[in-house]
């Protein structure tokens, strides 16, 4: 315990995580009541090819993702304009063509990041201009979020009447697309690929069991968020585990948590929303 | 967007007033949905507006928003335009409180690094207060009465401060009691110079309001309930799916609850 206070490695690494997951957490909150989190694993895996790029040519790795994002944004509205294919076949299929270009490119001798770290993230290794960034684009989310609460708030309870009250629902769900890219970008680095969507998911679903108005499942999910982060952090360094795994199972714990203590009440929910009906609802 | 519809936030209730001229209305490039319509409805006027499933209310609602161009003719709107949807529509699940959905009314004129006005947040007490669910402000949404949560999203319109207010089947699914209340509002709001506009499956209702409007891709129909609901019209309104009771005097339409467009 003394010795992760100790280290300016790990404080740094700690204070990045714990913003990480605020922003991630109350970004959750929002997904899940836009029914957006396939959204969220999409973007998070599609994005692999691009950080392996980046590393490949040597450019910062946070530059590669947000090409990676912007890449697979434009592949999935390409994809979708064949209406003979469902918007989620349309999606799988793009979230898989672009992971095995990534895994394909990653095992290539000349990556000198290994696979591993992009895929489960590298908490304690990532330059400190990464962390710094990192911790900006967080900021920017968190900020975002209380900027646009009550456009989020009429998107998502009324988007039949939401334009006559000056709040047009699919820009609001573009938007909150973006905010989810950004905050994938910023979370990448330090919980990999496919770990980041635990954080981005887990505390948010958490908070929607626990909280009883929309602000208080947002500062719930926000200090889960942070919560799995600390927990994770402090569990890695005890146990000597991975970093990142810990933060992810540590998110899902705290989830577990909150489900055994409020089950989920038999109600009915609106249909399931795909990504690619978000993005294509601008138009 | 084109520039058809002209509201005037500012205008008093008075000037309140809704001018349709040989409107028609389509989705994309499709063909019209609605067209030929042309009516208006002056301050203190409570417009039925009648016809099938598909027969051009919604499409109707959407032009009078703004949400919809018109393809030709034009709509001329005195006042702000409130929208009262079916209260199934929005999200149940939602935990937000009925004075927080009575604030929403208030969002459009907040900017977004402002909290909601006193001033704001009392005339959506006061608002929640004269639907009668004053003692209910703190409950959740979700968890009213279907006609609860119609008469919460008329105090929406009514922060909203609507000269003119288009309100969706507001007596579908509501029982016999807020049916009677929401009526007593609706009497209200159209005393107060306030334009209504009702789309409804009721035929019976309709004759209480102060004017009726027929649709069934076009218009067929506009003018007080005496002269409109002639069984020829209801005929042309519903074709097939008219049903007539009492020798002719009372006619029920048979509805399919689908909820197209």
């Amino acid at each position: 315990m003394t010795e992760i206070l100790h280290s300016g490695l790990l404080q740094r690494a700690l204070l990045e995580i714990v913003v990480l997951g605020a922003a991630c957490g109350s970004l959750g909150v929002w997904l899940l009541h836009l029914r957006q989190a396939y959204a969220a694993e999409s973007l998070a895996h599609a994005m692999l090819p691009g950080l392996v790029l980046a590393s490949l040519v040597g450019v910062p790795l946070l530059l590669g993702a947000g090409g990676g994002v912007l890449v697979t944004a434009a592949l999935i509205a390409l994809a979708t304009r064949d209406t003979r294919v469902g918007s989620e076949v349309a999606v799988g299929v793009v979230v898989t063509t672009a992971f095995g270009l990534g895994a394909v490119l990653a095992l290539s001798p000349d990556v000198p990041v290994g696979l591993d770290k992009l895929l489960f993230g590298d908490l304690l290794g990532a330059a400190t201009s990464d962390l710094i960034s990192a911790g900006a684009l967080a900021l920017l989310v968190g900020v975002a979020l209380v900027a646009g609460h009550r456009r989020l708030a009429l998107a998502v309870f009324d988007p039949v009447a939401a334009p006559s009250l000056g709040v047009r629902p699919a820009r609001v769900e573009l938007a909150l697309l973006a905010l989810l890219a950004v905050a994938v970008v910023a979370a990448v680095l330090s919980l990999g690929n496919l770990l980041v969507f635990a954080l981005l998911v887990a505390p948010g679903a958490a908070a929607m069991r626990l909280g009883r108005s929309v602000r208080a499942q947002l500062w719930l999910a926000a200090a889960l968020g942070a919560g799995a982060g600390l927990l994770g952090m402090v569990v890695s360094a005890e146990l000597d585990l991975a970093a990142g795994g810990s933060v992810a199972l540590a998110a899902i714990a705290l989830y577990a948590v909150a489900a055994l203590v409020r089950p989920a009440r038999a109600g009915r929910g609106a249909p399931r929303r795909s990504p690619v009906e978000a993005l294509g609802a601008g138009s | 967007m084109t520039a058809t519809v002209t509201a005037t936030a500012a205008a008093a209730a008075t000037a309140a007033h809704v001018t349709v001229a040989g409107l028609a209305a389509s989705y994309g490039a499709a063909p019209p949905a609605l067209r030929a319509v042309t009516f208006t409805a002056h301050a203190g006027q409570a417009v039925a507006v009648l016809g099938p499933n598909g027969g051009g209310k919604t499409t109707l609602f959407r032009a009078l928003l703004g949400e919809l161009s018109a393809v030709a003719g034009t709509v001329a709107i005195g006042g702000a335009t409130a929208y009262v949807p079916q209260t199934e529509r929005s999200r149940l699940d939602f935990p937000v409180s009925a004075l927080d959905v009575a604030l929403m009314g208030a969002y459009a004129r907040t900017a977004w690094y402002r909290r909601i006005g006193a001033a704001d947040r009392a005339l959506a007490r006061a608002s929640l207060g004269r639907v009668g669910l004053a003692e209910h402000a703190d409950k959740r949404f979700g968890a009213l009465s279907g006609g609860q949560r119609q008469r919460v999203l008329i105090a929406r319109a009514i922060v909203q401060d609507a000269s003119v207010l288009l309100l969706d089947e507001p007596f579908g699914g509501v029982d016999q009691t807020s049916a009677e209340a929401i009526m007593g509002i609706l009497d209200d709001l159209r005393t107060e110079g306030r334009v209504l506009l009702i789309a409804t499956h009721d035929i019976e209702q309709a004759r209480r309001w102060d004017r009726v409007l027929c649709l069934r891709g076009e218009q067929i129909a506009y003018g007080p309930p005496a002269d409109t609901l002639s069984n020829a019209v209801l005929e042309a309104t519903y074709g097939a799916e008219i049903v007539m009771l009492d020798c002719g005097h009372r006619a029920v339409a048979i509805q399919h609850h689908d909820h197209a467009h």
